[in-house]
């Protein structure tokens, strides 16, 4: 993360850096401790041996959890699909004209925002199939999810949309175009080019969220590692090596994100190259 | 008696729980959000780093995978607390990122000036710091900090899939005694509902009260 990082301290002087000097050595010393006594614990209980992180070396383990990982991947997929949609209809539903519309949407939206996602996962499991509805386990972790998330993508397009300059809007209208017209053509396609920054965030969110299989039981990968753990009995190690997984895959999703954000939302093509606004003493140069 | 009443407490333990859990959690992980929005623009290089490692580790793992790496794959080290003290441990931890974000980004709106006339007037890092950036920056980001208090609300419910008796857990447990799923989920989170508003009208007070307007 290189934002530029506002300076709330000047250059160090001499005395500065020996300060500088001596903290960074208390800091490395302090993790040298800290990396000490977890390895202590480690290979007081036996987890340091060789043969206890071995399987983690072998394919078939890897295989089941890398096909652990696309289940994940794909839960997140689907669930991102259906919850974008739905969230983006919210929104619209929160904007519209009609009253009945943005008092609908909005009461979704509430309520689905502050309600967490295990109760609503509970539902699925243990209330809904008493009314006769009753999901395979994938559509039991998506469900719940795409219900949460989308209210959570709701509030992010109406943010957008509204944050749009209102004369891109007025304007749309005064070349006479309808008001779904003004939405389709007009604010939509510029609102999510800078949304997308934040709904690769969300992602990162969701992407989390899908860890909630563990509870259902679907084999995603939290769920898969529990397994695992449970017939090779190598807890520590297992859970380790997933939480890698899901870090480097959310880091990646995380970095992306902030790439788009560099990038005013553009992966590909132009990059608006900022146009230097003319300088007010150009004109009054004599002309030669 | 409508021996539903009876079940009555047993979901009132519940949503004591649960208000226990975050109340705890969320001073604990705003202290830690202190500290670790602190490491993150400080003057020692390393330092900086170890915060933005803490922040950038944390907010990418699932709080699920957290709490089950920590109740259930700690013990194997020989490493084990009671199960709500666990539970507020890794909670805190988490939301602690998110913390620190939050008051980074308040940090980053205090003007300049406000930096520099401290060190003109010769008050040191920490000092600048605790007399004239963070009072700034704590009331710039009330909204925010209030809105991750009510994710942290939502994230206490996970501590149900680890086995702390929670609102949701409990909710889950008497219906499945009762099987009156409609009644009692909608009560459950309509407990939730009522939370998270409760913190939100808090926050919203405070922001009346304590925000700078520019």
């Amino acid at each position: 993360m290189n934002d530029p990082q506002r300076l709330l301290f000047d250059e160090p002087g001499p005395r500065g850096r020996r300060r500088i000097r001596i903290a960074t050595v208390l800091g490395v010393l302090a993790i040298a401790a800290g990396l000490a006594v977890a390895i202590h614990q480690f290979a007081a209980h036996g987890e340091l041996a060789a043969d206890r992180w071995r399987p983690f070396g072998t394919w078939p383990i890897w295989r089941y959890l890398l096909i652990a990982l696309w289940a994940t991947l794909r839960a997140a997929a689907v669930t991102t699909v259906l919850s974008a949609v739905l969230g983006l209809l919210l929104a619209l539903g929160r904007l519209s004209r009609r009253r009945s519309l943005r008092l609908l949407a909005g009461a979704y939206v509430e309520i689905f925002r502050t309600v967490p996602v295990l109760l609503l996962i509970y539902v699925t499991l243990f209330a809904l199939p008493a009314y006769g509805l009753n999901f395979s386990l994938f559509w039991k972790l998506v469900v719940p999810l795409v219900v949460a998330n989308s209210a959570a993508f709701a509030e992010i397009f109406r943010a957008g949309i509204r944050a749009l300059d209102r004369g891109q809007a007025e304007a749309g209208q005064a070349i006479g175009l309808r008001p779904a017209q003004v939405m389709r053509l007009v604010v939509l396609p510029q609102a999510l080019v800078k949304l997308a920054p934040s709904l690769v965030s969300q992602l990162v969110g969701l992407l989390k969220d899908t860890s909630l299989g563990f509870v259902v039981s679907f084999t995603e990968l939290l769920y898969s590692g529990q397994v695992l753990a449970s017939y090779t009995h190598l807890l520590i190690q297992t859970y380790l090596v997933v939480a890698v997984l899901y870090l480097v895959v959310n880091a990646s999703l995380s970095k992306f994100a902030r790439v788009l954000q560099a990038r005013n939302g553009r992966l590909f093509g132009r990059r608006r190259t900022p146009t230097a606004p003319p300088r007010p003493d150009d004109r009054a140069l004599p002309t030669r | 008696m409508n021996p539903f009443s009876g079940y009555l407490t047993e979901l009132g333990h519940g949503l004591v729980t649960t208000v226990e859990l975050t109340v705890v959690t969320t001073i604990a992980a705003l202290l830690l959000g202190v500290v670790v929005a602190t490491l993150r623009i400080c003057p020692v290089p390393l330092l900086r780093t170890v915060g933005l490692v803490y922040v950038e580790v944390l907010q990418n793992l699932p709080l699920l995978a957290l709490l089950v790496l920590f109740v259930f794959a700690l013990p194997q080290l020989g490493i084990t607390f009671p199960l709500f003290t666990s539970a507020a441990i890794v909670i805190a931890a988490y939301e602690g990122a998110y913390f620190a974000e939050a008051i980074r980004a308040g940090i980053n709106t205090v003007g300049v000036g406000q930096a520099e006339a401290a060190r003109a007037i010769g008050l040191t890092f920490s000092q600048s710091l605790r007399y004239v950036i963070l009072p700034q920056a704590f009331r710039a980001v009330i909204q925010p900090m209030g809105n991750i208090s009510i994710a942290l609300l939502m994230n206490t419910s996970l501590a149900a899939a680890v086995g702390v008796v929670e609102l949701t857990q409990t909710a889950n447990n008497v219906n499945l005694v009762e099987a009156q799923p409609l009644l009692i989920f909608t009560g459950a989170g309509l407990a939730y509902m009522l939370l998270a508003l409760l913190i939100g009208l808090v926050t919203g007070r405070l922001e009346r009260r304590l925000a700078i307007v520019r």
